[in-house]
């Protein structure tokens, strides 16, 4: 199988004031489709650095990116907004929903910003708030809704331009543990489907919902395993929920 | 992202933070109907004096003495007193003149009964209510025959009337003025006032009457001419210049020693006038539509640090630098476009309470309207540009990273 992510001798570094910090020191990682990676470390790790690189949000100082074959290193900032637009899915861990503005409204701007057509866009989202359990909450606003509530638009949201990774930095780390399982097995039944999910996280009990995880330590990669004993999430009774 | 889409984002922000959008625009909105009140109190003034101008009299020319040099300083306007009533006669014979009232004027105290007043005595000839456009209301006007004659007549004007005789016809009634009995002939009707001096307020005597008996000089204040019709008036100002060069026995290479306008340059003059008011005005209000320009970058730059959050979110999930760009910039257009129709609204208002409440007069055009709705369009465009420029060039990690 092609991988969707590979990366090869990542480098990343930042000056700040006169202090020089090697956030990643030559990373090399790839990620097959359909894989469910959990990226795990301490904070300073470069775990956080990682997942910026991954999702498009800030360019490696050396190395090459590839995502789904597109050479991302060399992008320029407007090409990276496309990027992000089509092929990232973006599960943030305080939502980073707009306030003000109703589920539906959130969950179309990716679109909007794609370019789609108003009534295919409002399609699209109600389709993918159906898909999270939320077709009742349509039109609630972000502070009407409770966290898990919130973050399954944001799932919604992540998902609606049929994106090639979903990436999830801490997706339960503002949720309660009954919470955070439901999450997690959104994911989980999103990976089943096939969609690729890469999970930042530092709770270990989070990251066994994964298939694989990645450990770093001081912007290197310390260890890459299978997750032997993995944590599935029952999903009898909400199968209609997740198509 | 669609303009439209951009409009609705912007309409729906400002909506979000109502009371600061209405503070912002109310800048804006002072600006532009001041410039909308202020151009319509202008042109409403100018079009009043230019009608007031025209009232005076009609294809009037005015000859007034020349101004005395002495060493080659001169003297100024009215230094001189060249213009007798011989200048007036010799006027008249010509055929491109109509009228010629040659005028005197002093201040006179009038005595009715146990009633006095005091008020501007003017002597001039018969062709007075001809020349000057004024018509007499009740009684008549004097004739050539008394002016000649030097009769004791006096025509008055609607002020002298109502605080002399309080309510009783003044016609046929006999009066005092500077202790000479005068009669009563007749009464003005009533021109207002244009500028400082009331036009109600004055008592017409025989120009002869005048000189012999109250002022006791020879010479004539002025002389106002009325060309026998407009296209005459080049020839009328000829024929004055060279029948009182010859009245005056002045040698070819002498400078007239007297002066004539014609109705046209006074009405230029005041049109000038009156134009550097409302350039001055509006200049005033313009600048206070900029320093609503200013608020608007205030309040956009702090909305961009306050949403700098919201940039992350939408830079994150695809928003390109281009369409944070404009939906910012639409935001402050938006914001100072409405202001600037509300400011319209207003300076309208305002302008047609002014007219309606005080005696000035306003004239509300199409022309200051466009201008102030392109202004507030423009303000919005360059001082949204900053605020815009800076969000969209903000990171999205960082950008994301903001609390």
């Amino acid at each position: 199988m092609k991988p969707v992510i590979q990366i090869e001798e990542l480098r990343k570094q930042y000056v700040i004031g006169d202090q020089e910090i090697y956030a990643l020191r030559g990373v090399s990682l790839s990620i097959e489709v359909g894989d469910f990676v959990a990226i795990m470390g301490p904070s300073g790790s470069g775990k956080s650095s990682m997942m910026n690189v991954i999702g498009c949000l800030d360019k490696p100082t050396s190395g090459e990116f590839f995502l789904d074959g597109y050479p991302v290193s060399q992008a320029h900032d407007d090409e990276l907004a496309v990027i992000r637009n089509q092929k990232i899915g973006f599960v943030f861990q305080n939502f980073n929903l707009l306030p003000r503005t109703t589920a539906v409204e959130n969950v179309e701007l990716p679109l909007l910003y794609g370019g789609t057509p108003a009534r295919e866009r409002r399609e699209k989202a109600i389709r993918a708030l159906t898909s999270v359990g939320l077709a009742e909450r349509l039109n609630n606003k972000p502070n009407e809704l409770s966290g898990g509530q919130q973050q399954r638009v944001s799932i919604a949201r992540a998902l609606v331009n049929d994106p090639v990774i979903l990436l999830a930095d801490e997706p339960t780390g503002a949720l309660d543990t009954k919470t955070s399982e439901e999450i997690m097995g959104i994911f989980q039944k999103l990976n089943d489907a096939g969609k690729t999910v890469i999970l930042v996280t530092h709770e270990p009990d989070i990251a066994e919902y994964a298939k694989r995880i990645v450990r770093f330590r001081d912007g290197q990669i310390i260890a890459d395993e299978v997750v032997e004993d993995r944590r599935r999430v029952s999903m009898e009774g909400r199968a209609d929920e997740l198509s | 992202m669609s303009f439209l889409e951009c409009v609705r984002i912007s309409f729906r922000s400002i909506r979000a933070n109502g009371l600061r959008s209405v503070l912002t625009m109310l800048g804006i909105i002072i600006g532009v109907a001041a410039v909308i009140a202020m151009v319509a109190i202008g042109e409403g003034t100018s079009t009043s004096v230019a009608s007031q101008i025209n009232g005076l009299g009609s294809n009037l020319l005015i000859v007034t003495p020349g101004q005395a040099t002495q060493g080659r300083v001169s003297l100024g306007a009215g230094s001189l007193n060249t213009l007798t009533m011989a200048d007036a006669e010799a006027l008249m014979q010509k055929e491109s003149i109509s009228g010629v009232a040659p005028s005197v004027n002093t201040r006179g105290q009038i005595v009715w009964g146990s009633n006095n007043y005091s008020s501007m005595l003017e002597g001039t000839s018969a062709d007075f209510p001809q020349v000057r456009n004024v018509e007499v209301g009740q009684g008549r006007f004097f004739s050539n025959f008394e002016v000649k004659m030097q009769y004791n007549v006096a025509v008055v004007g609607t002020e002298v009337v109502s605080n002399l005789f309080k309510g009783a016809n003044p016609v046929g009634q006999t009066v005092q003025i500077n202790r000479i009995p005068f009669t009563i002939i007749g009464v003005l009707q009533s021109q207002g006032s244009s500028g400082m001096t009331n036009n109600d307020d004055r008592i017409i005597i025989p120009i002869t009457t005048a000189m012999n008996r109250l002022t006791g000089g020879k010479n004539v204040g002025s002389i106002y001419v009325s060309a026998a019709s407009p296209d005459l008036m080049e020839k009328a100002q000829q024929d004055i210049q060279q029948a009182l060069r010859a009245n005056h026995k002045l040698r070819p290479q002498a400078a007239d020693d007297f002066r004539i306008t014609s109705q046209s340059d006074i009405l230029s003059t005041a049109q000038s006038v009156s134009s550097s008011m409302t350039a001055l005005l509006s200049g005033i209000a313009a600048i206070s539509l900029i320093v609503g320009g200013i608020g608007v970058m205030n309040i956009m730059l702090v909305s961009v640090t306050e949403r700098t959050r919201e940039i992350g979110i939408r830079k994150a999930i695809g928003a390109k630098r281009g369409d944070i760009l404009r939906q910012f910039l639409i935001e402050a257009v938006t914001l100072s476009l409405i202001g600037g129709v509300i400011g319209i609204a207003l300076g309208v208002g305002a302008a047609f309470l002014v007219s309606k409440f005080s005696q000035m007069a306003t004239s509300i055009s199409l022309s200051p309207i466009m201008y102030a709705f392109l202004t507030s369009t423009l303000v919005g465009v360059i001082f949204g540009v900053y605020p815009a420029r800076k969000a969209a060039q903000l990171k999205p990690i960082d950008a994301l990273r903001y609390e």
